[in-house]
């Protein structure tokens, strides 16, 4: 793809100024003061619509085209509503009073037909000092229904075998807005189904209502003018320009911006239906950026990433690659027992055997790699554990092409978070030869590895072979897991809970989504029983005493709570 | 509603009329059975009641007049069902196409476990494909309880054909018919 033609989404959208020229204007007979200036989808101030002060004044009107994020385009005329404006006295040009003294409001009507009522986009008329917007005035009501039956004349209503019903705008619009008959008899005009827009993206023309919510977002957020409308009539249809294909990294973006089934991914073609998704909030491990998610999973299954919204991250958009990063997680070659040489074991025999080689190591004989996509709390207490042992520690840097958009270079997840808690500082990575150099010589005995295949890091399997004891948590095997003398299975992002520190210095929180296979425990569980050990029976490892705990010894965290690192995060200093 | 109990008068409150009552209805049976040979039960299960027209047994998944699966797979039945009976699996991306030309998707597998079944009919009333129906079978039988668990193919064998609605083949008819834009991926 070309370069974005946007700012990128990081950069939260100025706040209005604090002394801002406010408007009044009623919504549904109610006084609202709104700004006179909002910004628009580049965070540029353009005068306040219609449909955002009936949003400040509480009033949800129905939309298709319009999204906070995208250009207006005024297409699809669900948002149509009566309005009125302060009269003005022809003879004096002052604004004409009622006997009651209040404004006098004239109605917006059709200059040709006086007695009906004369709509105007919400989302693209700009409110004027003393508006009145009848959002559920029996006019508006009635151009609703007739926006609605117009926009049904020739779709489908295929909904039994559409993948976005349950969260169609179409479906939900009817029940609320529609009317239950439809005073077109003629037969509906068939399109193309199931067409391959591109390697991702499947269309069916027919459900289509022509939003171009699609069309705008590949222009001008993604930068790939790869979609326009062909045809005419009511053959209007999408199409990918001829010889191209709709490949982008962020083309499954236009499956959440689609409001109807027109627009479907083809990873989740068929798969499940929504209805029956689990939603958790999460976060995207694929690179630095940390793209808020909402994982959608059915009984222990995960269905689906989508991005959720987060002003200070990734705005409402992700990558493809990172939202189909998911598949690993349900592979069967988990590791799902706990091995002790070998064999199979069990926690409650590989943990007392692992602390007491511990608490024998001599100082400075015990080495700690941990990937930089562990959570934050995980590599707080390795960080704790090397201290008590005297162990030195890195992580394993991890980097690709930064896209400019969403993409960063840095491919861990919590590069920052292992920074902060100490477990490397410097340049990340710089220690491994050395580790690997005191292995040969006899000086580390002891190398504990958390989430990576040092194997493929300059540790090589014969060095792993020469250890006394090598501690190997991973998710998946690896020559290092199978070299190694405790295995201890592990858990993906979406198993457990945890936070992450993403490359701009925020700190994101993540919950549990399914559960981890077989006797897999999260790792903070049995780091915390390693670093509590030799204590009798402490409290078990709980995520929000260790958070709290971690938030008193590592400065960049000073002030922060776990009940106060809301949905969105906090922004750390780096 | 309150009903009123009416207080019983002397000659009720003898019994007498109720013992008299009671011997009708033995002596009728009995001389229905012995003077005139009627029988009042039936040698079940050799003999089966008639259903009555309406009467709910176990759901069947059906079949239209051309064969083809009528079950789409939309999962409404699966969601509905008071006792979670149903489990369907979804083709998936790569799953078979359906059996039927134009409609895109049908179950990889349909199961309903009869043993939590409560012939309810919250399936068939919710279906909007007209393919789960009620049928009249009410006593399911077998040996193990993996035997109760019907999957599609011994369903869709139960149910037998509905003659109803073919939707999907009134759409491909409609789009043949304007030649304009032929539809994709339904070569039959």
């Amino acid at each position: 793809m070309s370069a974005p033609a946007t700012a990128a989404p990081a950069t939260p959208a100025p706040p209005p100024p604090p002394a801002a020229e406010t408007v009044t204007v009623k919504v549904n007979g109610r006084t609202v003061q709104v700004p006179k200036t909002m910004p628009d989808w580049q965070g540029k101030p353009q005068p306040t619509t219609m449909l955002q002060a009936a949003r400040l004044g509480g009033v949800e009107i129905p939309h298709y085209c319009y999204h906070d994020k995208l250009p207006v385009a005024g297409n699809c005329r669900m948002c149509l509503v009566e309005f009125g404006t302060p009269a003005l006295d022809p003879a004096t040009r002052k604004p004409a009073l009622n006997a009651d003294g209040t404004p006098k409001i004239a109605r917006s009507i059709l200059p040709y037909e006086p007695g009906t009522a004369r709509g105007a986009i919400a989302c693209a008329t700009p409110i004027s000092p003393g508006m009145e917007i009848y959002a559920d005035s029996p006019a508006t009501k009635q151009m609703r229904e007739a926006v609605l039956e117009s926009l049904l004349i020739n779709h489908p209503l295929d909904c039994p075998i559409c993948d976005q019903a349950g969260e169609c705008k179409l479906q939900e619009y009817s029940v609320e807005h529609g009317q239950s008959a439809s005073g077109f008899f003629e037969t509906k005009v068939h399109k193309p189904k199931a067409v391959d827009l591109g390697p991702r993206i499947m269309l069916d023309d027919e459900r289509c209502i022509l939003c171009t919510r699609c069309i705008r977002f590949t222009k001008d957020i993604a930068g790939d003018d790869a979609l326009g409308i062909v045809n005419r009539g009511s053959y209007n249809s999408i199409a990918a320009f001829p010889g191209r294909q709709f490949d982008n990294n962020y083309s499954l973006n236009t499956v959440d911006l689609c409001p109807v089934g027109a627009l479907t991914s083809k990873d989740f073609r068929f798969k499940m239906r929504v209805w029956f998704l689990k939603e958790t909030r999460s976060l995207c491990t694929s690179c630095g950026t940390g793209c808020n998610i909402v994982i959608g999973s059915r009984e222990d299954t995960i269905y689906r990433f989508e991005p959720r919204e987060n002003e200070a991250v990734n705005s409402s958009w992700m990558c493809d690659s990172g939202r189909l990063n998911y598949k690993w997680m349900g592979r069967a070659d988990r590791l799902a027992e706990v091995r002790v040489r070998g064999e199979h074991s069990t926690w409650s025999v590989a943990l007392p055997e692992i602390q007491a080689v511990l608490a024998k190591a001599p100082r400075g004989s015990v080495a700690i790699l941990a990937g930089a996509r562990q959570t934050t709390e995980e590599l707080y207490l390795l960080k704790k554990l090397a201290d008590r042992f005297g162990a030195v520690t890195d992580s394993v840097p991890r980097t690709g092409a930064a896209d400019g958009f969403l993409v960063a270079a840095d491919r861990n997840c919590n590069t920052q978070g292992a920074r902060l808690t100490g477990i490397w500082s410097g340049t990340m990575g710089a220690q491994i030869p050395r580790i690997a150099e005191d292995i040969r010589a006899g000086g580390i005995r002891t190398l504990v590895v958390l989430g990576e295949d040092v194997t493929r890091h300059g540790i090589s399997p014969e060095l792993l072979a020469s250890l006394e004891t090598l501690v190997v948590s991973d998710l998946l095997p690896s020559a290092t897991t199978r070299a190694a003398h405790y295995l201890l299975p592990g858990c993906a992002a979406a198993e457990k809970r945890g936070t992450f520190v993403n490359v701009k210095g925020r700190l994101q929180k993540f919950l549990k989504a399914v559960e981890a296979p077989g006797d897999a425990r999260p790792e903070l569980e049995f780091l915390w029983d390693l670093v509590e050990g030799g204590v009798a029976r402490r409290a078990p490892a709980n995520i929000e005493g260790i958070f709290n705990q971690m938030v008193r010894d590592v400065p960049a965290f000073a002030g922060l709570e776990w009940a106060r690192v809301g949905d969105t995060g906090v922004t750390v200093p780096l | 509603m309150v009903v009123d109990r009416k207080p019983l008068n002397w000659w009720e409150r003898s019994y007498l009329p109720a013992i008299a009552g009671g011997f009708r209805v033995t002596w009728r049976h009995f001389a229905n059975t012995v003077f005139r040979r009627k029988s009042v039960t039936m040698q079940y299960p050799e003999e089966k009641w008639v259903m009555p027209e309406g009467y709910r047994g176990a759901p069947y998944l059906v079949s239209d007049v051309d064969g083809h699966t009528k079950c789409v797979s939309c999962q409404l039945c699966e969601f509905i069902c008071p006792p979670k009976a149903i489990l369907i699996t979804p083709p998936g991306p790569a799953g078979m196409a359906a059996d039927r030309p134009n409609a895109e998707k049908m179950p990889r597998e349909f199961e309903i476990n009869m043993l939590r079944c409560i012939f309810c009919g919250l399936c068939q009333e919710v279906c909007p494909e007209e393919a789960i129906f009620l049928q009249k079978d009410y006593s399911l039988t077998g040996l193990a309880r993996g035997e109760m668990i019907y999957n599609k193919e011994k369903l869709l064998k139960l149910g037998g054909v509905d003659t109803g609605i073919q939707k999907w083949k009134q759409k491909l008819d409609e789009a043949r018919e304007q030649e304009v834009f032929p539809v994709q991926g339904s070569a039959s």
